[in-house]
């Protein structure tokens, strides 16, 4: 079940998420990692790091006694998703104008 | 989800079309304006007209019908009449980004005399995952980008 609008809108409306988002770009990182590149204490850190999961932006793993984050993909499914959609629509407008096209040469050739 | 970040994300169909290889890779090709959505405009208006230079490295822009001209990206590789690479620079947002680039390949193969199956995969979606703002824009918008017309004029107007 996918997070709502509002939940992920809300996530994203602080600039601290966002950069904290920003810095996950690069690849997992671990909550003290983030503390040490942000002016906030690690405790806040995760307080963000929740509300990023909630929304689903941000997965979690154990990685030995570490805590990592990374980036969800639901964000990057949800351009999939449209993009599959908008070429779908696209090719189909395509074949329509083949059809068309092919039916006129017919024409032509009587 | 558990995918991999750095695993590529791609769409891929196909439709096969009542046309010989040549035809359907000239309409594709050069009639891009005839079948291009029309309201996948990133233009201040719709477009007049969607171009694609037939050529490696050629523009591929939509024209408005007062001559202006808003870039969607680039030609990867032209080979006709079997196979063409175009460099998709819009972002989630649709808006150009000469440093942002996607890539849609469209292969032409006629499987029977007369009938030609075209094969399209839009390569390294993943490429959209990189930016957290571009994440709002989806969630913002979930019917698509229907509302993010003018972007090229604001662009413009920014310089």
């Amino acid at each position: 079940m996918p997070a709502s609008a509002a939940t992920v809108l809300d996530a994203l409306g602080d600039k601290t998420r966002r950069s904290i988002l920003e810095k996950l770009a690069d690849g997992p990182i671990a909550v003290g990692a983030l503390a040490d590149q942000l002016p906030i204490s690690r405790p806040a850190v995760s307080q963000h790091l929740r509300v990023l999961k909630d929304a689903e932006l941000v997965v979690e793993s154990i990685a030995g006694t570490r805590r990592l984050y990374r980036l969800n993909r639901v964000g990057l499914m949800a351009v999939r998703e449209y993009l599959d959609r908008f070429w779908e629509t696209t090719l189909d407008n395509f074949a329509l104008l083949a059809s068309a096209e092919a039916e006129t040469d017919e024409e032509e050739q009587k | 989800m558990t995918t991999d970040s750095a695993a590529e994300v791609e769409v891929a169909r196909s439709i096969t079309v009542p046309l010989g290889q040549a035809k359907a890779f000239d309409l594709f090709t050069a009639r891009m304006t005839e079948f291009w959505p029309p309201e996948h405009s990133i233009g201040a208006s719709p477009f007049a007209a969607v171009v694609l230079e037939p050529r490696v490295g050629g523009r591929w822009f939509e024209r408005a019908a007062d001559g202006a001209e808003c870039d969607w990206g680039r030609v990867g590789a032209w080979e006709p009449t079997s196979r063409v690479v175009l460099l998709w620079q819009l972002t989630a947002e649709w808006k150009f980004d000469p440093d942002f680039e996607t890539e849609v390949e469209v292969t032409f193969t006629e499987k029977e005399h007369g009938r030609t199956t075209v094969y399209l995969r839009h390569r390294n979606l993943q490429r959209y995952g990189e930016q957290a703002e571009q994440m709002r824009a989806i969630f913002d918008s979930p019917n698509g980008w229907t509302d993010t017309l003018n972007r090229c004029a604001r662009l413009a107007e920014s310089e």
